[in-house]
């Protein structure tokens, strides 16, 4: 098949938008906290964890959206600790960052160990099925591709559109974005620094561990280690591409799955056979990079973005 | 006045500490209904400070601010806000990024409410800003307008929250002359609706101008509090600095040799400030060359150039009659030309560096700092402690971070810095911006000792007063390019005003005439 004839399939933009989901949840989820001004690099760890606590949770007997809200609210948790440190103790965003992947990750294998001590493959759950949205589904092409998908993933969309409506258009959404700008600003005008920023890390991270549970509860129906697999660092970067604002992180995303998608299926092409696969492993984060190369020359930064913010200093 | 006082705001027995420096001790004043009250003194007298403690920026140490009468709890903006204060800050508090708007409704509605309410919001802003001739438009970008518009949003910030009370801390200080009557026509409106206002200044002839009462601080302590009508800009110069102020006296030049020339130098545009067009000039011993011209023209590329941060496109720099081949920051500090940067905060000094760091900033690595590539501290604490005591540089210690020092004592640093080298070439870009009386005078007088021992000095300044009080020869920069030299008296104000709008150079103006309204 030829790479062109793949791109108008419905089947391969199915996949993309499989693909795209935990991003676009996580991706969410890291805007938020870039926006008040505070990196999470927790991102990755926080992943992980919600992806072992959404699939527990159900696994333990739980329904598939109770287990959702588990994954969120142990990603809060995570976002708490994160923030605790970052916001009123005004550490270093990097060093917190990786530290709580660290702790986040390792927690989540000695939880995992502590709960099935003597499984050897991890026992499956019923997952998210696919539902097809009446006549929406119907449509050539697009039916298949959109509205073929998990409730999960309408989820994710319906989030986006969410985070953009709070963040453009209610009075919390313009003290989160003031507070990334300048904080002094949202201090002079009587608004709480601290809550702010401490409130938008906690339910970013809320929504970075529901991009993981989406891979035990919609992509896959088990957990397994390293499953999370770099998608973190890819949220971050999607941040950036997408210029801090929803809408276009959800096009950076989409993008970068499309990508992904695509080396699966080229690398069972003809030519496909004669090239290494590490390559096509490889072109999904090169393309990315050229991408963000092009799209970050107009990037606007939140001004505070890592800028730790101390009351009463000169 | 009226006679009936009807009493809005009370400070009593304010006292702050930073560390081993007392900002304010004791102080107590009160603001009547419809009054202006200035707060007058020198930077680093504790005014900033104690008005952040009125707005609950700060905590203090002692002491209770009421506000109609009510105790207002400390540290809480708040709580000063919902009592009817409202500040106008020296560092405006705004979102760049964001709408004017924006940054007016901010906090003003609460948080999870579901609206916005843009309509409302909208036409209340509008008719503020033509209530009180605050010409600002809702949907432009606080990064997109200039320095006086900003602070008109600072200003509607206050007043779309009905605040009573206004502070205003030191709002001149970055305004046109033009923007500072509009200014005060804005304030007089805000009086005649009942508003009370505390003006932060250092500047006597404002105060006289705008205040019915002036409360004097003077190291952090009240010095005295008097009624407008009882006193005069000499009494009050006196009560600032506990004695009387006298500008230098400015003997003739006695111009040496040319100790650094440009030669039809270009440069390219920074942003939207011009760069050097074929720009000639000669620095020449002993001699103060003033480059006068409205902000935004050139001066900025000039300030580059000479300082080595920028090579020239074309055109080529001399040095003692040398080409020069290699231009770099590290090049002209090693041919000893000695910077004082326009802004201090950014390129002058580094924040979080304490005294002694900052003394040595531009010779670390030269004798007699370091030896054998290792620093010598002892040798670097004494000299910042001698520049500490030789320029009167207000603070507990060498070891104090210069972040908690005031602009003026922070200058005054630099000064040091720079002229301990003894330099033979000085650039001095604004080297008084935001400085009080006493320590203009200081670094007017310095810069004219080091020009009678014979160093060039380029005084880049948008003051024209500072530039015909001091300097031996003055330029105009406009657009980049720059007129001829004339001497000391030669050019009326008024005639300079005329070179600095554009006129009078030999090739007719570009045709970007809308580049630069501002």
């Amino acid at each position: 098949m030829d790479i062109i004839e793949i791109l108008f399939t419905a089947s391969f933009w199915a996949a993309a938008i499989r693909i795209a989901t935990p991003l676009i949840l996580a991706t969410m989820g890291e805007l938020i906290c870039e926006r008040a001004g505070v990196l999470n690099l927790g991102i990755e760890g926080i992943m992980v964890v919600g992806a072992f606590a959404g699939w527990m949770a159900v696994y333990s007997g739980t329904g598939l959206w109770a287990g959702v809200a588990v994954a969120f609210i142990v990603g809060m948790a995570f976002g708490l600790l994160h923030s605790t440190l970052t916001v009123p103790f005004g550490l270093s965003q990097h060093v917190v960052g990786l530290g709580v992947t660290l702790l986040a990750t390792s927690a989540t294998y000695y939880a995992y160990r502590l709960a099935l001590p003597e499984v050897t493959s991890p026992p499956k759950i019923a997952a998210f099925q696919p539902y097809e949205i009446p006549i929406l589904s119907d449509i050539p092409f697009i039916g298949e591709a959109l509205f073929s998908q998990t409730p999960f993933t309408y989820f994710a969309f319906l989030l986006v559109l969410a985070v953009a409506v709070v963040l453009y258009r209610t009075p919390l959404g313009l003290a989160v974005r003031a507070v990334g700008e300048n904080p002094s600003a949202v201090a002079a005008q009587g608004l709480s620094v601290t809550a702010i920023r401490m409130g938008a890390v906690i339910v970013g991270s809320g929504f970075m561990a529901m991009g993981g549970a989406f891979l035990t509860m919609s992509a896959f129906d088990s957990f397994f280690f390293e499953m999370v697999n770099g998608r973190g660092w890819i949220c971050i970067a999607l941040v950036v591409f997408g210029s801090w604002r929803p809408g276009k992180a959800l096009l950076g995303a989409i993008l970068f799955a499309a990508f992904d998608a695509l080396q699966i299926r080229v690398q069972q092409t003809e030519i496909g056979a004669e090239i290494p696969y590490q390559i096509f492993l490889m072109m999904p984060y090169i393309l990315s990079i050229l991408a963000l190369v092009v799209m970050s020359r107009r990037a606007e930064v939140p001004a505070a973005l890592m800028v730790p913010f101390n009351k009463g200093e000169r | 006045m009226s006679t009936d006082r009807e009493e809005v705001l009370r400070l009593d027995g304010i006292t702050k500490r930073f560390g081993e420096l007392t900002a304010n001790d004791a102080v107590s004043f009160s603001l009547a209904k419809g009054e202006v009250v200035a707060l007058l003194g020198e930077n680093g007298a504790g005014k900033t400070t104690l008005m952040n403690i009125l707005f609950g920026q700060y905590t203090a140490d002692n002491g209770t601010v009421s506000v109609f009468g009510k105790t207002l709890p400390p540290g809480n903006p708040r709580a000063a806000l919902d009592a009817g204060v409202g500040m106008v800050h020296q560092h405006f508090t705004l979102a760049d990024n964001m709408t004017v708007q924006e940054n007016i409704t901010l906090g003003t509605r609460p948080l999870f409410s579901t609206r916005l309410d843009r309509k409302a919001a909208r036409q209340r802003i509008v008719e503020l800003s033509e209530r009180f001739h605050l010409a600002v438009s809702p949907d432009a970008k606080v990064g997109s307008l200039s320095v006086g518009e900003r602070q008109r949003v600072e200003i509607l910030k206050a007043l779309y929250r009905d605040v009573r009370i206004l502070i205003l801390d030191e709002p001149t200080a970055v305004l046109t002359p033009q923007e500072t009557d509009d200014l005060f026509a804005t304030l007089r409106q805000a009086i005649a609706n009942g508003l009370s206002i505390i003006f932060i200044s250092h500047k006597l002839h404002e105060v006289m101008a705008i205040a019915d009462r002036v409360v004097v601080l003077r190291h952090g302590k009240m010095v005295d509090g008097v009624a407008i009508k009882d006193t005069d800009k000499a009494a009050l110069a006196a009560l600032m600095m506990g004695a009387e102020a006298t500008p230098p006296a400015v003997a003739p030049a006695n111009p040496g040799k040319t100790l650094m020339a440009l030669r039809t130098v270009s440069t390219p545009d920074i942003g939207n400030a011009p760069g050097l067009k074929s720009v000639s000039l000669d620095l020449r011993a002993g001699q103060i060359i003033g480059l006068a011209g409205v902000s935004g023209n050139g001066q900025a590329a000039m300030a580059e150039v000479v300082g080595g941060q920028r090579s020239p496109d074309t055109g080529v720099l001399e040095l003692d009659d040398e080409v020069l081949s290699k231009w770099s920051p590290r090049t002209a500090v090693e041919s000893g030309i000695a910077r004082i940067p326009e802004d201090r905060h950014k390129t002058g000094t580094i924040a979080d560096f304490d005294l002694t760091e900052n003394a040595i900033l531009e010779r670390y690595s030269n004798t007699p700092f370091s030896r054998g590539g290792w620093l010598d501290w002892r040798k670097s604490r004494s000299f910042a402690n001698e520049i500490i005591h030789k320029y009167d540089v207000r603070c507990p210690g060498p070891d104090t971070t210069i972040r908690l020092l005031s602009g003026g004592n922070m200058q005054k640093l630099i000064l040091g810095r720079v002229l301990e080298a003894a330099p033979q070439i000085i650039l001095a870009n604004q080297p008084v911006r935001g400085l009080d009386i006493g320590a203009v005078n200081y670094v007017h007088s310095q810069l004219l000792e080091a020009r009678d021992r014979g160093a060039a000095v380029l005084l880049i300044s948008e003051d024209l007063d500072e530039i015909m009080g001091l300097a031996d020869v003055i330029h105009v920069i406009a657009e980049g390019r720059l007129s001829p030299a004339f001497n000391r008296g030669e050019k009326t104000p008024a005639e300079l005003g005329l070179w600095m709008a554009g006129q009078g150079f030999d090739e007719p103006a570009q045709k970007q005439e809308s580049h630069h309204a501002s």
